[in-house]
């Protein structure tokens, strides 16, 4: 089913792409960018271990393209560890808001000849760009060494892209890059952003969203705890006096 | 073949965590401890968050102390009074560890309370452990066996409430029972522990009960405790990973087992030397990590997830 509809829309943007010509009078008609996911729900099962989404679109012949995934943001606390008496403990700490929870970000070709710094801070085009500010005030260089230390950190985890991700060209129109997804990767929806650049400018843009879900007993699990909490932990406690006591019984006379 | 923690939210290797529920129950057996000072720690080092590996430890324990508690309630050596004594002390004093742990959680200051409890406690009962089974073997080399007062009066028994335990053969106030209840209550939930290799001590030397009921009494009293930190984790914290515990429980339940057969091959002395050397070694490792320097000096956590 998810290969047919793969196939289908490779098969269409072919198609698309190869009748470009005859569309090319009225350029208006039609958007010079489009693109999709191979997927549009990420599920979380009992058997996820992370996955890999395909991104894959057409242009109508000029430029590069960037693209940007995220997912919806979040305050994180960054803290900072200090040595008290030989001892290293959490000392200092400083909580950023607007922190996306995952963030990649791909493009055809190394982001600094592509869009001038303005357009990248703008826009938040890599992870440097990002518009993370902490909720408090803090001197400049401690803002500065504690946002560098949150994205080294979501970095570490595989929640945002140390490298720049790569863009492959089929021919010059077609183009696709893989997105990873860790197992830890935050539920929510999640954007992903296209941009059709040439000569330092942004010519095009498209959206698409993404679902990740947790999905079947996970998600059953998970809602239940934090929902029904107490009954949660009553069942918690039920099941093991049940596994304590048939152990108990079972191996009574080994 | 991996599975997903829906609490924890990550992915573990089902065989590394079955494994070291069989090993950990092995130990318990072999012992006669609970496990959770080794599991606790373990569970954490392999990437669980604090808070969950406490919650979903606590959980854990009260499966293995139901099993052990029935096994020595067959052989009558549950004190029940004590044990109900002990409990009242204990529901009290997990409630007040689950609050210090929500409170330093907030803070960002639990992995720190966490590991300076494990150094200190470990640390203290671990060389008590090997001072005193050193100190046994080496008078049972010598040939010479000293007999102790049968039981000395301290101002622990002056305090009033006094109470009679038929069962441990002792007339003292239940204010003693209750603070030790309420003392191990506290780091029963701090430490993600029954509490046993504190409880055990504390009822031989501060209340005098016969070493016999000592052991059946503690699973006793830690089966509530251990429940209530499961339940009041779930409620004030949502950590208890339902997933993660009954894969520990079902492979330590096993591990029990076969740790049971293999320590009544051993001297006891032999064997509490064998357990202070472990402990010393756990204890020493996060003491090594708590001043050594981190790689990196920075971690982060989401205001409202489970980072711990």
């Amino acid at each position: 089913m998810r290969n047919f509809r793969h196939i289908a829309i490779i098969f269409f943007l072919a198609v698309g792409v190869s009748a470009t010509p005859s569309y090319a009078q009225t350029p208006s008609d039609r958007s010079p960018l489009v693109a999709d996911l191979s997927e549009d729900l990420i599920a979380i099962t009992t058997g996820f271990t992370g996955t890999e989404v395909l991104l894959f679109g057409a242009t109508d012949g000029a430029g590069d393209v960037i693209v940007v995934v995220r997912a919806p943001e979040s305050q994180v606390v960054v803290r900072r560890k200090g040595r008290v008496a030989g001892v290293w403990i959490n000392a200092d700490s400083l909580t950023f808001d607007m922190v996306p929870g995952f963030y990649h970000v791909a493009a055809s070709r190394p982001l600094a000849d592509l869009l001038p710094a303005t357009v990248l801070q703008d826009e938040q085009i890599g992870a440097v760009n990002l518009s993370v500010a902490p909720v408090t005030s803090a001197p400049q260089a401690e803002v500065t060494a504690f946002a560098a230390a949150l994205i080294r950190n979501k970095q570490r985890v595989g929640l945002f892209n140390p490298e720049l991700g790569e863009i492959r060209f089929l021919g010059d129109r077609l183009f696709r890059t893989q997105v990873q997804f860790p197992s830890s990767v935050p539920t929510g929806e999640y954007t992903a952003t296209i941009y059709l650049v040439a000569n330092g400018a942004i010519i095009d843009r498209t959206d698409t969203t993404l679902q990740v879900r947790k999905s079947g007993f996970e998600a059953n699990v998970f809602e239940f705890a934090n929902q029904n909490p107490s009954i949660y932990g009553l069942l918690a406690i039920l099941i093991a006096l049940a596994a304590g006591w048939f152990a108990g019984i079972v191996f009574r006379n080994v | 073949m991996n599975i997903y923690l829906p609490i924890a939210e990550m992915s573990v290797d089902v065989f590394l965590i079955l494994g070291l529920g069989g090993a950990i129950g092995f130990l318990s057996g072999l012992f006669g401890v609970g496990g959770g000072f080794l599991m606790t720690p373990l569970l954490i080092f392999i990437g669980i968050p604090p808070a969950v590996a406490v919650a979903s430890e606590a959980n854990q324990i009260v499966a293995a102390s139901v099993s052990g508690a029935l096994a020595h309630m067959r052989r009558g050596n549950v004190d029940f009074k004590m044990g109900l004594i002990l409990t009242v002390g204990g529901f009290v004093g997990s409630g007040v560890g689950v609050l210090i742990f929500t409170l330093l959680r907030q803070l960002g200051q639990v992995e720190l309370l966490i590991a300076l409890s494990y150094v200190v406690f470990l640390g203290a009962i671990g060389s008590l452990m090997l001072f005193e089974s050193g100190r046994t073997i080496l008078r049972r080399q010598a040939g010479t066996t000293t007999r102790g007062k049968l039981h000395q009066h301290t101002w622990l028994h002056g305090l009033p409430f006094k109470m009679r335990f038929r069962r441990s053969r002792l007339y003292i106030s239940a204010l003693v029972p209750i603070g030790i209840g309420f003392v191990v209550g506290i780091l029963a939930a701090i430490m993600g522990v029954g509490g046993g290799f504190i409880m055990v001590p504390a009822m031989i030397y501060l209340l005098g009960m016969p070493t016999a009921m000592v052991v059946g009494t503690s699973l006793f009293q830690i089966i509530f405790v251990t429940a209530n930190v499961t339940f009041l984790q779930a409620t004030t914290n949502q950590t208890v990973d339902i997933v993660l515990a009954f894969l520990l429980l079902a492979s330590a339940v096993i591990g029990a087992q076969f740790g049971t057969k293999v320590g009544g091959l051993l001297r006891g002395e032999q064997l509490r030397g064998l357990l202070a050397l472990m402990v010393l070694a756990v204890c020493a490792k996060i003491a090594y990590d708590l001043v050594s320097t981190p790689v990196d000096l920075f971690s982060i956590s989401e205001i409202s997830g489970f980072g711990g």
